[in-house]
């Protein structure tokens, strides 16, 4: 019986020949990362062990990008708090303000993550990195500390999902709706503890941004990690941005799959999913009444990167957003944020009546820049549209990718920009 | 004999931590603090009827979505001594263990009882048993391993141990 590639980099870093789904194993970790908000929680539980200060200064990755620029005093104590404890523990990667980015998008780009690595975050999103063939997932903050102590984590080795994509995507299809469609076929916990392992050749027509969101998005369907073979592009992305040596593991022909779905990437529409689950999911097709809309957020940890940048801009050039819409534009890292100037999209942006926010996870969970109000509506490019999420428990998100949601920006209402003039 | 026995407080499918706590109060990491705004979007009565002891029980996937530890640190400082469910969200389950906030899966359970049920959990045995009702249950045990680290009440303790 054969092994996953999940299966095949845990038993690699395990030190085990063999591992099943179902094994208890304790890991080494090549990266253990945390945020403004998960940091100083695993740094109080880190000073009660009884250790010497953190395994490896280089292996740790602190990025504060939740409440920052620090958005009241509270906020400033905990980044604070993170601060200290990156200067008195040396590490190598705390990325300050003006240096940093939402955690998911400035790893990849600063070339910390690889094909190969075991990485755990105490955020939940961290299953990103599984788009370059690494294992990585999202812990607490506890864990995050053990981590940091010792560089070691238990698993339980995850049984996988392998979604086998062929075909290639129709124009305004990304790797949102890809995975927005997937969520809402196999439901919030479609995945719980699993592993989903997207392969095929259909992968080939998706870019590096377009895997970062599938595999980002992991979580939303309960999955323990999502992870991709590494292929030209993936290897040609980790030279551009990385020093660090990767293995490339390839799950075994006879690899041992729960469940195997077959999904035919040009068949896909624009999809968009309605309060309060992700799965809760509608093609722009099956959407005949009007959605007006009060707000509308491009950015995240899930849609922040460059192609979302641009796509968004493709959108709203030559238009302008629909009056009394907000429409809040938030490049997700320092890196995205210039890219996105030097082409032009930020002009693209504010002469369309967006606004351009520094990188922040603000308003994806409610912390800040753009809240919602009892009653109000957001189409916006991030994760999760639970019940108070962005605000008031009577407001609405819909999750959609960035072309749907700069094209119902412009509508005021949802929309797509095969339906814009 | 390790046991909780309290009154019930009982939800459905997918209850995620946004709920249990909600992020405009993450910038606080103090228990006590967390505590007050415990379950706030999904009952806001909640913090105001809770007593030490109490349980929670759900169906599917309890605690899916933000890895935020605060979510199980809230629902342990707010003094619920048990969370019972169908099944939980993985990070959720993890983070649980790790600051030894006693948690049982067993699906007929979570299914059958009702709030303001009374109930007891022995956590030797795994058994939940529904005063009220009369029922018992059988819950799922957990690995040696894990078990390790809840007697140790908690995953630094755990390591300090070691």
């Amino acid at each position: 019986m054969g092994m996953t590639m999940t299966q095949k980099i845990l038993a690699a870093h395990a030190g085990l020949d063999k591992v099943e789904a179902g094994q208890l194993i304790e890991a080494n970790l090549d990266l253990v990362l945390g945020n403004d908000i998960t940091s100083p929680v695993a740094i109080k539980e880190m000073e009660k062990m009884k250790v010497d200060g953190v395994f490896d200064k280089d292996k740790i990755a602190l990025v504060p990008d939740h409440f920052v620029p620090n958005k009241d005093i509270k906020s400033a104590e905990h980044c604070k708090c993170v601060r200290e404890f990156a200067y008195r523990n040396k590490i190598t990667n705390y990325f300050e303000v003006g240096e940093m980015g939402i955690e998911h998008a400035l790893l990849p780009e600063k070339g910390l993550t690889v094909a190969g690595d075991v990485i755990i975050g105490a955020d939940s999103h961290t299953c990103t990195y599984g788009a370059l063939g690494a294992f990585s997932t999202g812990v607490g903050s506890t864990d995050m500390a053990a981590g940091m102590a010792t560089g070691k984590a238990w698993f339980k080795v995850p049984s996988a999902i392998k979604f086998n994509l062929t075909g290639k995507p129709s124009e305004w299809v990304s790797g949102k709706d890809v995975i927005l469609h997937i969520i809402g076929m196999i439901g919030v916990d479609g995945a719980l503890y699993k592993s989903m392992e997207f392969v095929g050749e259909g992968v080939a027509n998706l870019t590096m941004d377009d895997r970062f969101t599938i595999a980002n998005m992991a979580i939303e369907a309960g999955g323990k990690n999502g992870i991709f073979p590494v292929d030209e592009l993936a290897a040609a992305y980790m030279k551009e941005h990385s020093d660090k040596p990767y293995t490339v593991y390839e799950a075994d022909a006879d690899a041992v799959y729960e469940e195997e779905y077959t999904i035919d990437l040009s068949t896909l529409r624009p999809t968009i999913a309605f309060p309060h689950l992700p799965e809760n999911t509608k093609t722009i097709d099956e959407i005949k009444e009007d959605i007006v809309i009060d707000q509308v957020v491009i950015g995240s940890c899930t849609n922040g990167r460059i192609d979302d940048m641009r796509i968004a801009a493709k959108v709203l050039q030559g238009r302008h957003i629909a009056k009394g819409i907000r429409c809040i534009v938030i490049p997700a890292t320092q890196a995205v944020y210039l890219q996105a100037m030097e082409e032009g999209l930020l002009k693209i942006f504010v002469e369309a009546g967006a606004v351009v926010s520094t990188p922040t996870c603000g308003p994806c969970l409610g912390g800040y820049m753009g809240i919602l109000a009892q009653g109000e509506r957001c189409v916006s490019t991030t994760n999760r549209n639970f019940v108070g999420r962005m605000g008031h428990v009577e407001s609405e998100i819909y999750l959609a990718s960035p072309a749907v949601a700069a094209a119902s920006a412009v509508a005021g209402k949802i929309s797509c920009p095969c339906r814009l003039d | 004999m390790k046991a909780a026995k309290g009154t019930v407080f009982k939800y459905g499918d997918n209850v995620d931590t946004d709920v249990i706590i909600p992020a405009r109060y993450l910038n606080s990491s103090d228990p006590a603090e967390l505590a007050l705004h415990c379950m706030e979007d999904i009952d806001k009565d909640f913090i105001h009827r809770v007593a030490k002891g109490d349980i929670i029980v759900a169906t599917k996937n309890f605690g899916c979505g933000s890895s935020r530890e605060h979510a199980p640190i809230a629902i342990k400082a707010a003094g619920v001594s048990c969370v019972i469910a169908e099944t939980f969200a993985r990070i959720f389950y993890r983070n649980a263990i790790n600051i030894g906030l006693p948690i049982v899966e067993c699906p007929e359970a979570a299914r059958e009882i009702d709030a303001g049920d009374t109930v007891e959990v022995n956590f030797d045995t795994g058994v939940i048993t529904d005063v009220t009702k009369g029922t018992t249950y059988q819950g799922q045990a957990f690995p040696e391993f894990m078990q390790q680290i809840i007697d140790a009440e908690g995953l630094v303790n755990y390591i300090n141990g070691r």
